[in-house]
């Protein structure tokens, strides 16, 4: 298992379209991704969860990622983070 | 006749028959089903119509409004397949025998439910999202023909509300305007008319009901009301209003990309005033020669904490680095008793314009300010900045502001952090600093009247109290003189000196400032070809 965290730092914080790109990324790997902020945590494959969680600008998120493609999964999704939020 | 108020999302003004968008009744039958099996092959039929619906939308709205907007219908699509809510409406066709259709009603709600009930109003709005992929499933499911564009007559579009693949899959040429009894600034309705450059109200409170689709109707974007049935006058006086805004407008687009110089050679900066990282975009679209007046409050309002130090940083440079080298003008923290946030303590204050705001909190809480400046000096790398000092009264205030820059600057040196040291300067908005403008200027690089509270000040009137409204004269010679102390107190010193409150926009005294020998405007985003196409028509 590997987690990284990561502070949005998009203005209106995790909004409609990079939810959307992040349950695309993280539905091409085989491991478990899960995202976690303020105490909820959600599959980062199910759209409307992560959404609701409310993640806004500020918020710290714990990305967690466990399975046998883990290392692919953890660098492409930091990498996303940093990019697009 | 009928009068209704709104509130505007895109100002102009629209006169034509109205088309009511009655909703389906919104009642879907609860029916008992047999075969399971078949009822969750129906579902996955419509699912795949849905798809391929969004999929067209998509292609459509990337065309009409950029990929930006078009790319709701991709997020519309990926919600579609969400495994919560796909699982909720399987599992209840499963357990309950119900039709496709119940389920999907039922599931629909309570997902919208879940954003409705958040505490974010971006998040609030994207119930509307998920109404509209349920309501887009229940209408493949039922077989019902979606709205006939093609053919409607040009109208004003009345309705409950939009969803975005309602006024995507409407033909724009036929759309005069839209009305809505609900809908937030942040709805997508709110979004695309402004993309189309439609007029459009939401909020109007009104009956559905009691409207007729062919009635004729006025939108008055301007001052956000809704007629309905107006008089002959009425049409021929908005009928006007429409040619001259049109006549205007072409007018303005002339002046896009020029230089804003008079014709004896004399160069005015029109710069614009923003509160959001997104209002650049308008800066843009209007051609502002920079950015005159960007409040920094939107990075501290509506929050629970202070904002820290890398997230007005990030903001800064995106702003400054979206500008490219042009001008951009930021104001160090202006909140008070009147903007107030909870984390600062502030309490209430019988008196909060003349009270404990702007600048005097920064100097009693040299932590606050010092955040920010840091921000600030980090991000004077990324274009050209310039920080900008409100509510100063004295000369002790901008020493000891300059103590405070010159600490940061020696800490961030220490902590080898890359910085610059941007151009700065003060509002003047009260009438000690006119008073004691010439030493003010020896201290500064630049004066930025702020003549809203000026005005105030000067004068003497509280702009919130209505029964002053007949002694309120924003052209008062005293605040006009006042203005041009200030502006010859800068030039003796050799500074520049501009405008960044409400009167800079005014154009019936753009004439009057040039010739006082301003030297930069800053005026709302809409307002700088006006105020341009005034000054390069001047002598």
């Amino acid at each position: 298992m590997k987690e990284f965290s990561y502070v949005i730092k998009d203005e209106i914080g995790l909004h409609a379209r990079p939810a959307g790109l992040l349950v695309k990324e993280a539905k091409k790997f085989e491991s478990a991704v899960t995202l976690s902020c303020k105490g909820k945590t959600a599959a980062a494959g199910k759209l409307i969860a992560i959404m609701s969680m409310g993640v806004k600008q500020g918020d710290e998120v714990t990305v967690q990622v466990e399975g046998p493609d883990e290392d692919a999964a953890y660098e492409a999704l930091e990498k996303f983070f940093q990019e697009n939020l | 006749m009928e009068k209704y108020i709104g509130k505007s999302v895109y100002k102009g003004t629209a006169i034509g028959p109205i088309n009511v968008l009655k909703k389906r009744d919104g009642i879907v039958k609860r029916q008992h089903i047999e075969d399971v099996a078949a009822e969750l092959e129906r579902l996955e039929a419509a699912k795949a119509q849905a798809q391929a619906q969004l999929g067209a939308l998509y292609e459509k709205a990337l065309q009409e409004v950029g990929e930006v907007n078009a790319q709701i219908f991709e997020v519309h699509q990926m919600m579609l397949e969400d495994e919560d809510y796909q699982d909720a409406i399987h599992s209840m066709i499963e357990t309950e025998e119900v039709n496709a259709e119940y389920a999907v009603a039922v599931t629909g709600d309570n997902f919208a439910e879940i954003f409705a009930n958040m505490d974010d109003e971006y998040m609030q709005a994207r119930s509307a999202d998920v109404k509209d992929i349920s309501n887009r499933l229940i209408r493949n499911l039922s077989g019902e023909e979606e709205l006939d564009w093609a053919h409607m007559e040009p109208s004003i579009i009345v309705a409950d509300d939009l969803t975005p693949s309602e006024t995507v899959q409407m033909d724009k040429s036929k759309i005069l305007a839209f009305v809505t009894v609900h809908g937030s600034t942040n709805s997508h309705t709110a979004i695309l008319a402004r993309m189309m450059n439609i007029p459009a109200l939401i909020g109007v409170p009104m009956e559905l009901e009691q409207l007729h689709s062919g009635t004729m109707a006025i939108v008055d974007g301007k001052d956000a009301v809704f007629c309905v049935d107006p008089d002959e006058a009425m049409i021929a006086a908005a009928r006007e209003m429409q040619a001259k805004a049109a006549e205007q407008k072409q007018l303005l687009a002339t002046y896009k990309g020029r230089p804003s110089v008079t014709k004896s050679g004399r160069k005015v900066n029109v710069y614009a005033n923003i509160g959001s990282v997104s209002d650049v975009a308008y800066v843009q679209e209007n051609d502002a020669e920079g950015i005159g007046l960007f409040r920094s409050e939107f990075l501290y309002l509506g929050k629970t904490a202070l904002p820290d130090e890398n997230e007005q940083f990030n903001a800064y440079r995106q702003v400054l680095q979206t500008m490219g080298g042009k001008k951009v003008i930021i104001r160090t923290l202006d909140i008070g008793a009147d903007k107030n946030v909870d984390y600062l303590g502030l309490g209430k204050e019988d008196n909060p314009a003349m009270g404990y705001r702007a600048i005097r909190i920064c100097l009693k809480q040299p932590d606050v300010f010092k955040t920010q400046l840091r921000a600030l000096l980090r991000a004077a790398k990324y274009g050209n900045l310039a920080i900008m000092y409100p509510m100063i009264i004295s000369t002790e205030e901008v020493l000891r502001i300059k103590e405070i820059v010159a600490e940061v600057a020696a800490e961030l040196e220490s902590e080898h952090i890359p910085y610059a040291i941007p151009e700065q300067g003060i509002m003047i908005e009260t009438p000690a600093a006119v008073m004691i403008c010439e030493e003010l200027a020896q201290l500064v690089d630049f004066f930025s009247i702020g003549t809203n509270d000026l005005t105030q000040y000067t004068l003497a009137i509280d702009r919130q109290n209505e029964k002053l409204d007949d002694f309120y004269n924003p052209h008062h010679e005293a605040v006009l003189r006042m203005i041009q102390m200030t502006i010859d107190g800068a030039h003796k010193a050799g500074k520049w000196a501009g405008i960044c409150g409400e009167l800079g926009a005014d154009t019936t005294l753009t004439e009057r400032f040039v010739e006082m020998g301003i030297d930069e405007l800053s005026v709302a985003p809409s307002m700088v070809l006006s105020v341009r196409s005034k000054i390069c028509e001047m002598e």
